[in-house]
């Protein structure tokens, strides 16, 4: 018996009673459409996620002063004034993984211009701090090493800022407002970016040189943060270790001192932040399965129903020459049918699912490859190990009594 | 005349266990059919003749004696070498038709060779179209079951049973389910059928049909207690000139 004609006596079967094959196939359908479309929300969640974090810098590493104390008294985790020019320095020279440094340096205040003032934040870096944070300049220009070395009164405005104080739409290029009674003129606008993950408006800011803001506004010399961005997203690690010597060697650690400054990077976060949305994926992922299963318990109850309903075509199979094994595998065959069909059904369906919570709803959601092949092998083995037993029972029946069955 | 029986059956008992008590069937049976018989297997209810039929069909085995099947002793095959057997050198027509629902007359009788690994998707629907040209339903080949009569279900079956070309068909009261006339007109197929060479066993309890037989055997208590020929046996057809002539004299 070849498996040809074994699929075409499955398909005759099924042909003959083709609404109780779709009810039947209705709970695989189901099944394998809630894991599709479930998997696929989770998985566009972590990814919007992760896209939100990495847009923030480009394979950036951040490095934070240590906490200092004072006569035994924490100042806090970031209090330290350890980060300065030197360690810009250090890194720059000492680092072959890093492309990029800027420091940072940021004050709160209000920005007025005319008769319109908001509460904002001045950030300072270099001339690589965009690159580093992944910010474009929408129109005009970044300030140039020359309009840092000189601290220069010029800034870059975020959008926020711009609404606020110029009204929707005005270009404000050209012009000069007041930050702390300093004024700056206005040499570009930043690229709307948006809120980020953690709800923070990433528009509402100026961006001047480090070196006015440290000089003009703050009278500091130590820097807030320090950022690098690293070669390749791959190099992160390397890139933390060379940091990590550098920062010890600029800082005349001894071996036996404990690091006074904190190397963060993106990929950090993005861990930390997706460990909410990887437990989501593992409920969604639970339920959903959980539903297949029950699919797979509607077959195995139909092809029980089958059985007993067919014993005469089975007891006729048999007397015609159909062997036990023959007949084990029909069933066998006809479950396994009904459950990829629906399957495969249940994979259209839940990438329709997936592609309208995406553009009703609007959820980030992403189909993988690896949840189709999932789910399609779950259901062939639902297909075996529920049509195993009812297609047992059809092949121990003797033909004699099941010819007489009524 | 023992040598060339397409069936011998020699000092055949069957007993069956019902609850404590041991039921014999049959007692010891011997029976030799040969090509181009057509027998009719009588006898009551409990008579063990429908244990005779199960037994020549391969369904079920003999408790003692001996059935050989063209050369082979059944005794020593197992189930899978019976089910062989059956798909090879038996057709079997059922009182109850016994056709797969909402399926095509065609696909039916393609059926017994969809177990016959030899045979090509071509030839087999060659042969179940021959087969249903012979039972005269050329006509009806794409026919559902269910849109069959009665008597065109029998004959789907009958060329069920033939197209596979076994050495004998066995039929258990394959007119029980029909009135006379059409049982006659079945009786007519499997005589023409007969006279074609194609060995038949017929088990029935209606004398007026075994009377279109060439042999009848009849069973009491199972044992055998009558097995004759019949002399001068009726034609089927002529039966149903002569009813047509009863039902419309002028005709």
């Amino acid at each position: 018996m070849n498996i040809i004609n074994l699929i075409k006596i499955a398909l005759n079967a099924m042909k003959r009673n083709k609404f109780r094959a779709f009810l039947t196939m209705l709970g695989v359908i189901i099944g394998v459409a809630s894991v599709i479309a479930m998997l696929s929300i989770g998985q566009g969640s972590k990814e919007s996620i992760r896209e939100q974090i990495s847009s923030m810098g480009t394979n950036m590493v951040i490095i934070h002063p240590g906490q200092e104390k004072r006569g035994g008294v924490s100042m806090g985790n970031t209090s330290s004034q350890s980060l300065e020019g030197r360690d810009l320095e250090a890194i720059m020279d000492n680092c072959p993984s890093i492309s990029a440094v800027s420091p940072e340096v940021n004050n709160a205040g209000q920005v007025v211009f005319g008769a319109n003032n908001c509460p904002t934040t001045i950030f300072g870096g270099n001339e690589n701090y965009t690159y580093i944070k992944k910010i474009e300049v929408e129109n005009g220009h970044m300030f140039t090493t020359q309009e840092i070395k000189s601290a220069a009164k010029v800034c870059l405005i975020g959008q926020t800022v711009v609404d606020n104080l110029f009204g929707e739409g005005a270009d404000p290029v050209g012009q000069t407002i007041r930050f702390k009674k300093i004024p700056f003129k206005i040499i570009g606008v930043l690229e709307e970016k948006g809120q980020n993950t953690f709800g923070q408006d990433q528009d509402d800011l100026l961006l001047a040189p480090y070196t006015t803001v440290q000089k003009r506004i703050t009278a500091t010399t130590y820097f807030r943060t320090i950022l690098a961005s690293a070669i390749s997203e791959e190099a992160v690690e390397t890139a933390t270790t060379e940091i990590e010597e550098a920062l010890r060697i600029s800082h005349r650690l001894r071996d036996s001192d404990e690091n006074d400054f904190n190397i963060r990077t993106q990929q950090e976060l993005v861990t930390t932040f997706s460990s909410v949305s990887d437990l989501m994926l593992v409920l969604l992922g639970a339920i959903a399965t959980i539903s297949l299963i029950v699919g797979g318990i509607g077959i195995m109850n139909i092809m029980y129903v089958s059985v007993t309903e067919r014993t005469r075509e089975i007891g006729l199979r048999m007397a015609i020459g159909g062997k036990s094994k023959y007949i084990l595998m029909q069933f066998l065959c006809e479950s396994i049918l009904l459950s990829i069909t629906g399957g495969m059904i249940g994979i259209a369906l839940g990438i329709g699912t997936s592609s309208i919570v995406k553009n009703v709803m609007g959820w980030p959601t992403i189909v993988t490859t690896d949840s189709i092949l999932l789910s399609f092998l779950f259901c062939s083995f639902i297909g075996i190990f529920f049509g195993w037993y009812p297609a047992r029972k059809a092949a121990a029946l003797d033909p004699i009594n099941a010819l007489r069955h009524e | 005349m023992q040598n060339n029986a397409i069936i011998e059956v020699r000092h055949l008992k069957k007993d069956y266990l019902v609850g404590n008590e041991i039921v014999h069937a049959l007692r010891g049976v011997d029976l030799s059919i040969y090509p181009g018989d057509f027998v009719a297997i009588m006898g009551a209810s409990g008579s063990g003749k429908s244990t005779m039929l199960n037994i020549l069909g391969c369904l079920d085995k003999p408790t003692e004696g001996d059935y050989i099947l063209e050369g082979i002793n059944v005794k020593s095959l197992n189930k899978n070498q019976l089910a062989e057997i059956r798909n090879l050198k038996l057709g079997f027509v059922f009182q109850s038709y016994n056709l797969l629902p909402r399926t095509s007359a065609l696909e039916n009788v393609e059926l017994p060779l969809l177990y016959n690994p030899v045979i090509k998707a071509k030839e087999r629907r060659a042969r179940a179209e021959a087969a249903l040209e012979s039972v005269g339903l050329a006509d009806r080949m794409n026919h559902l079951s269910n849109q069959l009569s009665g008597g065109q279900q029998q004959r789907v079956a009958i060329a069920r049973s033939i197209v596979n070309d076994p050495v004998i068909i066995l039929a258990d009261e394959a007119t029980g389910n029909l009135d006379s006339h059409t049982s006659y007109e079945i009786m007519a197929l499997f005589q023409e059928l007969n006279s074609q060479g194609i060995t038949i066993a017929f088990v029935t309890h209606e004398p007026d049909i075994a009377a279109f037989t060439s042999r009848n055997v009849l069973f009491r208590d199972g044992v055998i207690i009558k097995d004759s020929l019949t002399q001068n046996h009726m034609s089927a057809r002529e039966a149903l000139k002569a009813m047509a002539l009863e039902t419309h004299p002028e005709g």
